[in-house]
Formats: C-alpha cells, structure tokens, sequence
C-alpha cells in the first residue's frame, strides 16, 4: 500500500524524535503532497479569478496562515484535544446559540459572530473540528463498540450543533459539521443494524426536512439540479453554465488561461465553488484525473495515519476528519458537474477565500500531531 | 492498565481498521462516480457542450447603419444624428432593486411611463446580466451626477446611441417631417432584418418619403461576448451601408426668413424654383420642435402642442386647405382666354354688383362702387369681380375644371412631398355625389374668385403659380435635389405624369403673365405697393379668402374672436417675369387684406432670393404700409 511504503520513516514507535521533521511534528508526506496541492490550485485559481493577481496574492497569504495554524496543530499532542474536547463542545454550542441571536451576514443567513475584542470568526466553521473531537472524545471513554444508549448520547452530540447551523441557514457547513461527527459514530463501531436504522430514519425525514426545514432557494436548488433546463436563466444557469465548462474541456482542455466559459463570464463563482470547472475546462480530463489522483494519495496518506494511531481517540478523529475531507471533494465536484444540488461547499485547498481552508489545514495539523506524537506502548 | 483493557484496545483497533477498509472502498466507488461523470461530460458528450461554449461566447449583433443626413441646397446640415445618452440597469448586479431606483429617480426624473416600462420588462423573461433600459435621452447634468454616483450604484450604467436631431428644428419640422421609434403597427410592415439594430423610423415628411434611402443596409459582427452581454472581441463584420446623405432644394436662408416674415401670426409660405420644380421654401408657421417626437415626446407636452389654438403641428403649406379667392383669377384668366369666352380686348360694364338676371341676386364687387369699363388685364391688375363672375358662368363649370386641373388643383401634384393633401376642385359630378345636388350657375359664380366649393393648399397655389412663370410647362414640385454619393436623385424621384399645358395661342401665356405685372407695377394694381421701388419686374396677384367656419363652442376673448374672423390674406406671384427664378405663395391666416398683409411677405422673399438676404437687424418688409386694394 502506497502508505505504508511512503510512510516508511514516520511508522516506528518513537520516543524521540527519528528525524529532523518528527522534531517539528511534521509528515512530509502529507505536507507535500498538501503543498502539491495548493500549488496547483493557486495556477488554476489566477486562471479562475480571470487573471486577476491580487486575487492569488490573498490566497497565497491565507494558505500560508492556514500553513502556520497547522503547524501550530501539529505541535499539541492529541492529548490536549481530548482533555479540552468537553468545554471546546460547550464553547462552541454557546457561539452557536450566539450567532442566531446576534450574529451577523448577508443574503438572509446569519453566520458569523462579531464579539467585541475577538476578531469576527464563524462558529460553524470550528464546529467541523470541535464536533468530530467531542464526539470522539465521548465514545473513545468507553469500550467500543459503543452501546447503543452511547450512540444514541452521541447522535445528540452530532445533531444539535447541525440543527443550530441549518437554522443559520447553511446547508453546506451542516453538512461538513453533521458528516464529520457522524464518521467517528461509524469509525467507532455503531452496528450495521443500527447503520441501516438510521438510513431508514434519514430517508424519512428527507421529506419532512423538504416541507418544513428547507428554504425556497435551497429547494430550488434540488428541483434545478432534476432539470436544469427548466430554469435556464434563473437557478438552472450556474449548473448549466458550469456542465457547458467541463464538457468544452475535452480530452486535454482549452488550455491555461484560454477558457472561454469562465474568461467571459459565463461561469459564475469561477474562482470559488466553480473553480474545479475551470480546470475542467482548461486541463481537461487529464487535469481532473491529475487532481483526483493528488486527492486519493492525500486520503489515502490520512487513512495510513489513522489506522496506525495508537489510541481510539485518535484514530476515530483521524478517520473523521480524513472522510470529512473527502466530503468536501465530493459534494464540491459533485455539484458543479450536476450530480448534486448547488450547496455552498468549496473545493477544498482551491477554491478561493472563505475560513474553510484555515479549518482544513488545522485537520491536518491534528493528523500530523496524532502521527508524530506517538510513546512507547508500556507494557 | 490491566491485561482485558489491553486485549480490548487490539479489538477496537481491528474493529477500527475494518471500518477503514469500508470507508476506503467507499470513497474509491465515490470518486470513480465523480472521474466516470467527468468522462460522460468531457469525453462523451463533449461535441454537445463545444457547441454549446460556442454559441455562448459568439453572437451574432446587427450594427445598425447611420441613418443618411439631410441637407439644404447650400449644403446648410438640416438633419444630422447625435449619440444620446440612456440610462441601463443590470438587474442582476444591483444591489437591492427598489433602494436603486429610488436612488437613480432622486438623481433623474425618470416618468411613470419610464418606470412601468421597466419594472415590466424585469419581470418578463430575459438573459441574466442583459442591460435593461432604463431612461433615454440623459442631459449632460444628469450624465454628470450619475457619473459622480456610480460607484455607489452597481449595476447601472450609462448607454449611447445615434439618434436623429433637427438644429433648426422650428425653422424644418413641417418640411422634413421628422422621425420617432417604431411602433407596432410599422414593425409589421419593415423588413425585420434590415432593421434589426435600428430603433428609429421616418414617421412624416421627407423622412418618411425618403425612408429606404436615409436608412441604409444593416450590417452584422460576430462578437465574443461575456455573460454580461458586453462585447469583448469583434471577430467578424459585416459592416453596415450607411444611408444616403440627400440634398434638398430648400434653401435654409429663404426657409428661416419665410418663418421670421409670417412670426407672431399663423400662416404659410411656398417658393418653387419654377425650372426645377425645387421648393425653396416650405414654411408653415407656427412650427414646433420635433427633436421632442424623436426620443418621445411627454403627454404633457403633446397635449399642449395639439391643443393650442395655433395649431403649431398642423402643416398649414401642405394640408392647409383655403378658399384660393382672387389668385385664382390668373389660372381662369387663362381658362377664358384659350376656351375663347374672351378676348383680350372684351371689356365689360361694372356697376359694383353681378346679377345672373335682373332682379335677381346680386354678386357684390370687393369695390363697392364697381370698376367701370374693364378689359381682361384690368380685371386681373385691380382684382375686378365682375369680370371674372361674366366669365365664369360663360364658360361654365365644365371648362373651368378641365383647365384648373391641368394647373394641379385637386390632386397632390408634388413627386415627392409626402402628405401633401389635395385640395378641393370641385365639379357638376362632385357636386351630385357628395351633395346630391345638380350644379347651380350661381356656384359657378363663387368659383369665378375662388370662393365657394373651391379649396387648395399653399403648396397647389404655388405649383399653379410656377406653371403660370413656365408658360405651361409643367415641373412637378419636388424637395429631393440631389443624392451625394454615386447614384442620382432622379432614380428616387418618381417619374413626372404631367403633360405641358399647351394653349391655342402660346402668346396668352404672356399677356396673363403681363397683366400679373400689371398688379405689381401697374399704377392701379392692387399690389403696387408692395412692388415699390424694385429693380426688377414681377407678377402676381393678390387674394382674400373669407374665413367661415368657426365652432360654436369655441371660446376666444373678444379681441380674439374679432382677430380670428378677419378674411386670410394671400399673395400668388413670381419674378423675374421675363426669367423666373422663383414663384410663391404666401397666406396669412387672418392676415385681413392679401395687398397689405401677404404681398410684402412676398416682396421680401423674391428681394431675398434675386438681391440678397437682408442682414440681421434690417427690417424685413420694406416700404409697404397696411392697406390698399384687395
């Protein structure tokens, strides 16, 4: 597995460090392939941003904050996130609470917090991290397979900090938050039976959810994504606009800087959600087979680390953060080739803008702190 | 840590890679279902999105032509285009709709109109980012304030395009017409892919008369263009054939005094170019402003226009239709002579009145004493009733028809003056089909100095004037002098249809014209006057028409009322006799007596025209004081 011969260095349980990165809590595998990444989605991104360099300059920079933050990840043992994962949980639920009282946004959605002395922040977004460590903080205390009086304390614990951010409303982020706390409930052994309950459950609340949760925009945007082509001017546009990108592409692409869907315009959001049709476009299918493959070498370096975490909190946190990841890649590629309705998830690490990056590149900071922190298992 | 919790840690480890192993294969099936959609799209169907992304990107925009420009014979500009400046919103990159407008409408006064147009055209389907009209014809003021706000209004942006304007607007309206947007009922009836980019059409006048050739050929590009409809890269063009520059035998110096003679009083004015057929002059006064109906004119101010009592948009030279009174007399005299009911030298008692038989009716001369002895020319240079009421019952309604239409009463003439109306020439068939009445002797009598049923427009008085200075050769009068460019007006013109009038005997053609002089230079021609002092010699005559319709309901002051029932004045005439350069026909509505009012207006156009334009300052009508014969 290619994880396990990459990861080759890094595997032996250390008590001290074996080298000069382990000293920095560092994978270089991940960090390169990570930084392959945003390399690669900065080039795309001055072609997305119609040439605009002010445009890459800002993601430069808050990639390279996003670098420090998971550094400084890196550097706390997993530890600290275990022992903190209960008040983490508290604060969090109470900046939820907070921002539908007072927070502030636009275009009818309130999602972020503006606390006087504190930087304005978006409490949803920590919820991505805080969610996944509470809940596994929870399940890992106990024997797992969990009992099911546990899973059900933990869908709880799941569940009502993505009510709070479907209420916002951001389906998106929900989405994140919910799939990221629902992983550690999988990982750490929630039965089959169970799983297939649930299923069940989801399956009929789906169309409560559409009668009594669901905006008119995002039905719209379901009923868009079954027929575009109702909508051709309206809500159908983006996704039209963006299949018409990704088709033009072809075998190899327009080439860089010469596709015409998103450098006239056509295609909205181009530097952001829609900018994985951009390299469709331009790239073509090569370059999306090139951008999937550096995505699977990411997961699959996650899941190495996962699997060979010491400890089930660790691991059961891994493994949800490392699937989240893959839900970004999912639902984003999946939405702008029109498999999925328009929901606001970016591309991860690519898509401009948002605080969503510096989230992600914590995630991996706690994948690179579980990795590196490893002690000698007492006998 | 006791031996069972260890055991347990190996089980949840195991427990945990199993599920890895799930997950794995969960996320391989759901990244091959995204790399397999990306194959349907840009393996499979990727002929379908590359046409698609084509037809985006490329459109095809009609570039409408310039429309030709008008102008007068001394190459004076009378109708040029001028960028006009609308305002357009993008609906979709506008911050809030209804906070916008009310910002753009303290900025602008944009109308109710203008506002339902709009909030119309957004609510019916459209292409996003598609600029949407918001008010046209911007001044400069507003322009300014917009572009000091702009920044604070996303979405709205400023638009030019060509549009039609009149410099001398008053001084042209009625004799170029003007044009305004296509309505529905002319989108029926164009070619849809000549004017494709064309909004304008001729609605009157030369405009309209001349449409084909001021429009020109519609030309294409096949433009790059963004989302936002902006053109980006022009990638082909087709480039449009603009309209013909036409050049019209009006004379704008002529035109202007025309209007300055008859100023502060309602009346027309015609001058024909007697050898061309040329109108030099086309005024009817008062006139308005037609660069108003061009972007669309205010109710407000329409109502105003049609309601004033003025009648500034009635084309009085066209479509005014009067009693012709005593200039009819030259175009009878000649009638007479060459049906043979006279003779030149035939004299004939006038005691003041005419009686058809004695004890009957009596026909009242304009002088009441009457003229005693008069021959033919005595009763053309002093306007002698009698005569022409001897006359006319003589030759009886049937002679005079035949000749006054060969003099173009009765139809519209003109080649190529549109809207021109056709008067009134009435005859025994006419008479019984509309009245239902046989023709009396005594209708024959009214229409022996042009009263009665008699009607014709100030554009017919001068054509039969003209034909009178041709000695009966016919030139249809015509406003189209020439085409700059290649091809030649007489390609547009329609072809003349009138035959030379040919007398018996072509010399009476000169005794008429002779006695004509004799009202302007005779020593009792009721014109005298105003022929004063003029270093060449000139025919014409004089006339009165009484004015006899005035609605019951109509309310004038008295003044008004008295101002409103005096007789118009008119003048018929030409000079140089022996050389015409120039005929005319002038009527003041109102005017009171044709020597007093009307003559000098006609004096003054011939010294303009054959001595020079007077410059500004000197008094345009020299010498003649009111009054005088009829």
């Amino acid at each position: 597995m290619l994880g396990k011969s990459l990861g080759q260095s890094a595997h032996q349980p250390l008590t001290a460090p074996r080298n000069r990165w382990s000293a920095f809590h560092i994978d270089p595998i991940l960090l390169v392939l990570l930084l392959l990444l945003i390399g690669g989605g900065l080039v795309v991104l001055y072609s997305g941003a119609d040439r605009n360099i002010e445009v890459v300059k800002a993601q430069g920079i808050r990639m390279a904050v996003a670098l420090v933050v998971m550094l400084v990840f890196a550097q706390l043992d997993p530890a600290v996130f275990r022992r903190w994962a209960p008040w983490l949980y508290v604060a969090g639920i109470a900046s939820l609470l907070a921002v539908l009282l007072v927070g502030v946004g636009a275009k009818g959605a309130q999602r972020w917090l503006a606390l006087p002395g504190l930087p304005r922040f978006q409490p949803s977004e920590l919820m991505k991290l805080v969610v996944p460590i509470m809940t596994a903080w929870y399940l890992s205390r106990h024997f797992l397979p969990p009992r099911l009086s546990r899973v059900a304390v933990a869908l709880v614990i799941v569940l009502a900090p993505m009510a709070m951010v479907i209420l916002q409303p951001d389906l998106g982020t929900s989405l994140l938050v919910g799939s990221a706390g629902l992983f550690v409930v999988f990982f750490a052994g929630m039965s089959w039976r169970l799983i297939g309950a649930f299923v069940a459950m989801v399956s009929v609340a789906a169309p409560l959810m559409w009668f009594f949760v669901m905006r008119d925009y995002q039905k719209q945007r379901v009923l868009t994504l079954l027929d575009p082509q109702s909508d051709p001017l309206g809500a159908g546009w983006n996704i039209i606009q963006s299949k018409t990108a990704i088709g033009s592409g072809g075998v190899d692409g327009k080439g860089w800087l010469q596709g015409t869907q998103s450098h006239l315009e056509f295609l909205p959001e181009s530097h952001t959600d829609f900018i994985v049709a951009v390299l469709a476009e331009e790239f073509g299918f090569i370059g999306i087979l090139a951008l999937m493959t550096l995505y699977l070498l990411i997961i699959l370096r996650c899941f190495y680390i996962s699997a060979t975490a010491q400890d089930s909190f660790s691991r059961l946190l891994a493994g949800a953060l490392t699937m989240t990841f893959f839900i970004y890649i999912f639902v984003n590629v999946g939405m702008v080739s029109g498999l999925l309705p328009v929901v606001g998830v970016p591309l991860p690490l690519v898509s401009y803008g948002g605080t969503s990056g510096v989230t992600l590149m914590a995630a991996f900071g706690v994948l690179m702190s579980i990795h590196t922190h490893r002690r000698m298992i007492s006998a | 840590m006791p031996w069972g919790e260890f055991k347990d840690v190996a089980a949840e480890r195991r427990l945990f890679q199993r599920r890895t192993m799930v997950m794995l294969g969960v996320v391989l099936v759901m990244l091959g279902i995204l790399v397999a959609r990306m194959y349907q799209l840009q393996i499979v169907e990727h002929d379908i999105y590359t046409t698609l992304s084509d037809k985006n990107r490329v459109q095809v925009q009609s570039v409408a032509p310039p429309r030709g420009l008008v102008y007068d014979r001394n190459n004076e500009l009378l109708a040029e285009n001028r960028p006009v400046f609308g305002v357009t919103v993008v609906p979709e990159r506008v911050d809030g709709m209804e906070e916008t407008l009310s910002r753009l409408s303290s900025i602008l006064a944009i109308s109710e109109d203008d506002m339902e147009r709009f909030q119309r055209r957004l609510r019916e389907p459209r292409r996003p980012f598609q600029p949407l009209p918001l008010r046209y014809d911007l001044n400069e003021q507003e322009i300014a304030s917009l572009a000091v706000q702009r920044h604070e209004l996303p979405g709205v942006e400023v638009s030019a395009e060509l549009v039609r304007y009149y410099p001398h607007s008053e001084l042209t309206a009625h004799a170029l017409g003007f044009v305004g947007r296509i309505n529905r009922e002319e989108l029926q009836r164009i070619d849809p892919v000549n004017y494709a980019g064309t909004n304008y059409i001729g609605k009157s006048g030369i405009e309209r008369f001349y449409e084909a050739l001021l429009h020109g050929q519609v030309g294409y590009q096949h433009v790059e263009t963004n989302a936002r409809g902006r053109t980006l890269r022009v990638l082909e063009r087709q480039n449009p054939v603009p309209g013909e520059d036409i050049v019209l035998h009006l004379d704008l110096r002529l035109q202007r005094l025309a209007h300055q003679l008859l100023d502060g009083r309602r009346g027309a004015i015609v001058a024909v170019e007697p050898k061309t057929g040329g109108l030099l002059a086309l005024a009817s006064v008062p006139g308005f402003d037609a660069n108003q109906f061009v972007t669309g004119i205010s109710v407000d101010n329409y109502r105003e226009l049609s309601q004033d009592v003025d009648k500034p948009l009635f084309n009085r030279a066209l479509r005014g239709q009067y009693p012709p009174g005593s200039t009819l007399k030259p175009m009878l005299a000649v009638a007479a002579l060459d049906s043979g009911v006279t003779t030149r030298d035939r004299t004939i008692w006038d005691p003041g009145f005419f009686q058809l038989q004695s004890g009957g009716r009596r026909y009242r001369d304009w002088k009441r004493s009457g003229h005693g002895w008069v021959d033919l020319t005595d009763a053309v240079a002093e306007s002698c009733d009698i005569y022409f009421y001897e006359i006319a019952v003589e030759m009886g309604v049937d002679t005079m028809y035949d000749y006054l239409a060969q003099f173009g009463f009765g139809e519209d003439a003109t080649l190529d003056v549109s809207g021109a109306l056709s008067g009134l020439l009435p005859s025994r068939d006419w008479k019984r089909a509309v009245r239902n009445e046989p023709w009396y002797p005594g209708d024959s009598v009214n229409m022996g100095i042009g009263q009665g049923f008699m009607l014709a427009t100030p554009l017919q008085l001068a054509t039969a004037t003209s034909l009178l200075a041709n000695r009966g050769r016919w030139v249809e009068p015509r406003l189209l002098r020439s085409i700059k460019g290649d091809r030649s007006a007489e390609e547009f013109l329609p072809p003349p249809d009138h035959d030379p009038l040919i007398l018996k005997n072509p010399d009476d053609w000169e005794f008429v014209v002779d006695a004509m002089a004799e009202v302007m230079h005779g020593t009792r021609g009721t014109a005298r006057r105003a022929a004063s002092g003029a270093p060449y010699r000139m025919a014409g005559k004089t006339g009165t028409a009484q004015v006899f319709s005035l609605a019951e309901d109509e309310e004038y002051d008295e003044e008004e009322i008295r101002e409103r029932l005096r007789d118009h004045a008119l003048f018929v005439g030409f000079a140089p006799v022996d050389d015409p350069q120039i005929a005319v026909s002038v009527i003041v509505e109102n005017g009171g007596s044709g020597s007093g009012t009307a003559a000098p207006v006609a004096r003054a156009m011939f010294d303009a025209w054959l001595l020079g334009f007077p410059d500004a300052g000197e008094p345009l009508v020299s010498g003649a004081a009111n009054g005088g014969a009829n």
